[in-house]
Formats: C-alpha cells, sequence, structure tokens
C-alpha cells in the first residue's frame, strides 16, 4: 500500500495542529478564536477530501458524467461553515462583553485579576 | 495535474497559518485569516465540492472576516508578546499531531472510489434521487430531503447563536440610553 | 468611509448585482451549485458591505431591529412548518411526498420552501449579528 496516497490527511493535520498551536499559545482572546477558526477549516478540508472520488465531477446529475464526488460530506460541511460562522460570533460577542468587564482581552490579565492562576 | 494543484494550494494554506502564527498585529492575522479562507474554498473547487466552496468563500471571507475586524475594533488590534516559551505548547501539538498521523495509516487512500465512505449511502444518493427528489443538484436534494431533520438542527444552532449574539450585546445599549 | 467617492459609487453599483445574484443563488439552488446557506450569507454581505461604506443606521431603513427579529424566526418557523404541513398530509415529518398529487411535485415544492426559510433566516441572523457589533462603540 502506497503510503504517499494519504498526504491529503497529512497535510490537513499539520493545518490542524497549526490552529491547535495558535489556541493553546496565544494569550489574546480574537487570535484564540482564529486559531480555532483556522483548525475548523481544515476539517473541512479533511472531510471534503474523504468525499472525493479519482476522476469524479461535482455531485450536480447532467448526462454524460458517470463518476461523482460523494455528496453527504458535502451537505455536513456546508451547513457546518454556516454554523461555525455563528458560533465564531457567538465567541467574539463574549470576547467583547470579557473587555468591557475586565478592560483586557490577555488571558493573562483576564487571570492575574481573578486570582486564578 | 489536480493533484499538482492541490498540493500546491495546500502549501500555500500551510504558509498563509504559519504567518498567522507568528503575526502579533490582530489586523493582520484577520487578513492571513481571510487568505486561508479563500484559499480553502479553491482547495474545495479542486475536490470537487463546487457547493462547499461558495459557502466558504462567501462565509469565510465575507462575514467571518468583518465581524473580527469589528471586533479588534472593540478590543484593541496588538497582542502582548508572550511572556512564556512556546516549548511546552509546541510539545503538546507535535505529540497531537503524530498520534492523529498514526491514526491514518489505515485509511483509504486519497481518491479511492472503493473507500468505506462511498459505498453506504452516497450511492443510494447519486442513483436514486433523480427518481424520488427530481432535482439535479444532489447536495440541495440530500440537504433539504434526505437530511431535511439535520438541516432543520442546524437551522436552529444559527438561530440560537443569533440570539445569544443579540443576547450578549444588544441589551446593555438599551440600558444606557434609558439612564 | 462615506466621503471615499470610489467606495461609494461602487458599492451602490455593486449592492444591486449582489442581491440580484443571492437570488438567483437562491431558486436557481435546486440546479446548479447553491441554496438558502449560500443565498442568505451572501443576501446579508451586501447589506454588510453598504452598511460599512454608509454607516449602520442605513440598515435601519430597510430592515429594523424588530423586523430582523420577526425574520430570524419566520425563516425557522416555515422550515418547521413544512414539516407538520407533511404531517397532516399523513407523512412522516418532513417527507415532501405528502405536499402535493404528485410526490416529485411535492419534493420540488418542500425543497423550495425550506431553502426559503433557511435563507431568511440565515441572512436575518448574518445582518442582526452585524448590526450587533458594527452599533456598539469601544469604551
Amino acid at each position: 500500500m502506497d503510503l504517499l496516497g494519504l498526504y491529503n490527511y497529512w497535510i490537513v493535520i499539520l493545518l490542524m495542529m497549526m490552529g491547535f498551536y495558535v489556541v493553546i499559545a496565544s494569550g489574546h482572546l480574537v487570535k484564540k478564536l482564529i486559531g480555532l477558526n483556522l483548525f475548523q477549516a481544515s476539517v473541512f478540508i479533511l472531510y471534503i477530501s474523504m468525499g472525493t472520488v479519482d476522476g469524479g465531477a461535482a455531485p450536480i446529475l447532467r448526462s454524460g458524467v458517470g463518476v461523482f464526488s460523494n455528496p453527504l460530506p458535502h451537505v455536513l460541511i456546508l451547513t457546518a461553515i454556516v454554523v461555525g460562522v455563528a458560533t465564531t460570533a457567538l465567541g467574539l460577542a463574549l470576547v467583547v462583553r470579557i473587555k468591557e468587564a475586565y478592560g483586557s482581552v490577555e488571558e493573562e490579565d483576564i487571570h492575574r485579576q481573578d486570582d486564578s492562576l | 495535474m489536480i493533484e499538482v494543484v492541490t498540493v500546491i494550494l495546500f502549501g500555500m494554506l500551510a504558509v498563509t497559518a504559519i504567518a498567522a502564527i507568528r503575526l502579533h498585529d490582530l489586523f493582520a492575522v484577520v487578513m492571513m485569516f481571510s487568505i486561508y479562507s479563500l484559499l480553502a474554498a479553491a482547495v474545495f473547487v479542486a475536490m470537487d465540492a463546487v457547493d462547499v466552496a461558495f459557502t466558504e468563500a462567501a462565509v469565510g471571507v465575507g462575514i467571518s472576516t468583518v465581524l473580527m475586524l469589528a471586533t479588534i475594533g472593540l478590543v484593541g488590534r496588538h497582542e502582548k508578546r508572550p511572556t512564556h516559551r512556546p516549548g511546552l505548547p509546541l510539545a503538546v501539538v507535535t505529540l497531537t499531531g503524530m498520534v492523529l498521523v498514526y491514526g491514518t495509516l489505515d485509511m483509504p487512500r486519497f481518491g479511492d472510489p472503493l473507500a468505506p465512505i462511498h459505498q453506504h449511502v452516497a450511492p443510494h444518493y447519486l442513483q436514486d434521487s433523480p427518481v424520488e427528489i427530481g432535482i439535479p443538484n444532489v447536495v440541495t436534494g440530500v440537504l433539504a430531503s434526505y437530511r431535511g431533520y439535520d438541516t432543520l438542527g442546524e437551522l436552529t444552532v444559527i438561530f440560537t447563536a443569533g440570539i445569544g449574539v443579540l443576547a450578549l450585546l444588544g441589551i446593555r445599549r438599551r440600558k444606557r440610553d434609558e439612564s | 468611509m462615506k466621503d471615499n467617492v470610489v467606495l461609494r459609487v461602487v458599492t451602490k453599483i455593486i449592492v444591486p448585482v449582489i442581491l440580484v445574484f443571492s437570488l438567483y443563488v437562491q431558486f436557481h439552488g435546486d440546479y446548479g451549485p447553491g441554496g438558502g446557506f449560500q443565498a442568505g450569507v451572501i443576501f446579508a454581505a451586501g447589506f454588510i458591505l453598504y452598511a460599512l461604506v454608509f454607516g449602520v443606521e442605513a440598515i435601519d431603513r430597510v430592515f429594523s431591529a424588530a423586523t430582523l427579529r420577526i425574520m430570524t424566526a419566520l425563516g425557522l418557523l416555515l422550515f418547521a412548518g413544512v414539516g407538520f404541513w407533511s404531517l397532516i398530509g399523513g407523512e412522516r415529518y418532513l417527507d415532501y411526498d405528502a405536499l402535493a398529487q404528485e410526490p416529485l411535485v411535492g419534493q420540488h415544492l418542500g425543497i423550495f420552501l425550506v431553502e426559503l426559510g433557511v435563507g431568511i433566516t440565515v441572512a436575518a441572523v448574518m445582518i442582526t449579528v452585524f448590526v450587533a457589533f458594527a452599533g456598539r462603540t469601544p469604551d
């Protein structure tokens, strides 16, 4: 079995881990959310890459085309993208309220004010 | 040929993500995220997912970017330099990545038409939807008809998130008006 | 950004095109790429572009806060309502075969209404969220 055929998963994992790194290494809450979004976008790419078929066409039925890529991941990710932006908006709204309550959006400042570290 | 395009796009995605990690001006990071979304949309086109590419281009490049810019307009655009070393996060990320790579070793090859994902409900959708639904775009048929419950649930999540944002950001302004 | 002539003129030209395109995406989603989710987002993007250039108050002239809230609920209710309609027609929830004499006509009608509901709610939520963010001033 040729391992090179798995390159899509490995690149997605690389991108995913970059997003993960932003989430855990950065102290700024907006940047954490951006990292979460990078992570999320790479999960989308993972799903879509699993639905791809060699020589397949976009799943819009028409005469003269026999092989289509799998429509199911497309449906799942299509809705997930819009749900993703809605939940990101909720997270950003929370960040705005945190800024108003604490005067800062840096994780360390917030912990210091709460004496939670 | 299409693999070459995909690999180049993947490379550009990685470069954009690295730039987003290394930059500390949030405005630039948001722009990098916007570019990342656009490249992801291009990857989706290369992988025959036109509907998804459409959504990602409209949402990631349009709405998400505007919302993030609005937020950094309210909370400030400069990130403090981190005081701790990047060693521990880097180790955690590397370890997680290695475990995930180990998990992919028995996955089906990219584009394999015999992969399990293509054997279950997908052939049914592709072959029977002209008879059962009668519309050419299978994605719309699956979204609205076969998986209508799913979509109703997703729409409820969007609705709830909208209400949540209103509850968080819409109320204080009115109080200030009254006082 | 109101003072920039280029932005102002280009926005006025491009916003109607965006809105018409979003309607195309909404109603042509059965035959080509598109559907309620994309159309709702594009529709909202048109308004957001206008509001970025001419100020958030501009949205108020078309969609007041109350209208947006009603639209948010209306789309979801339309979706859920189609489900109950098919229940009344004697089929399972969200089985559109029951909506017309011919199952295929029923499917078409059901998908049309459901996608319309999705489009309305998504557009209203996106505009609401943008107004909520843009309407705040930094303390």
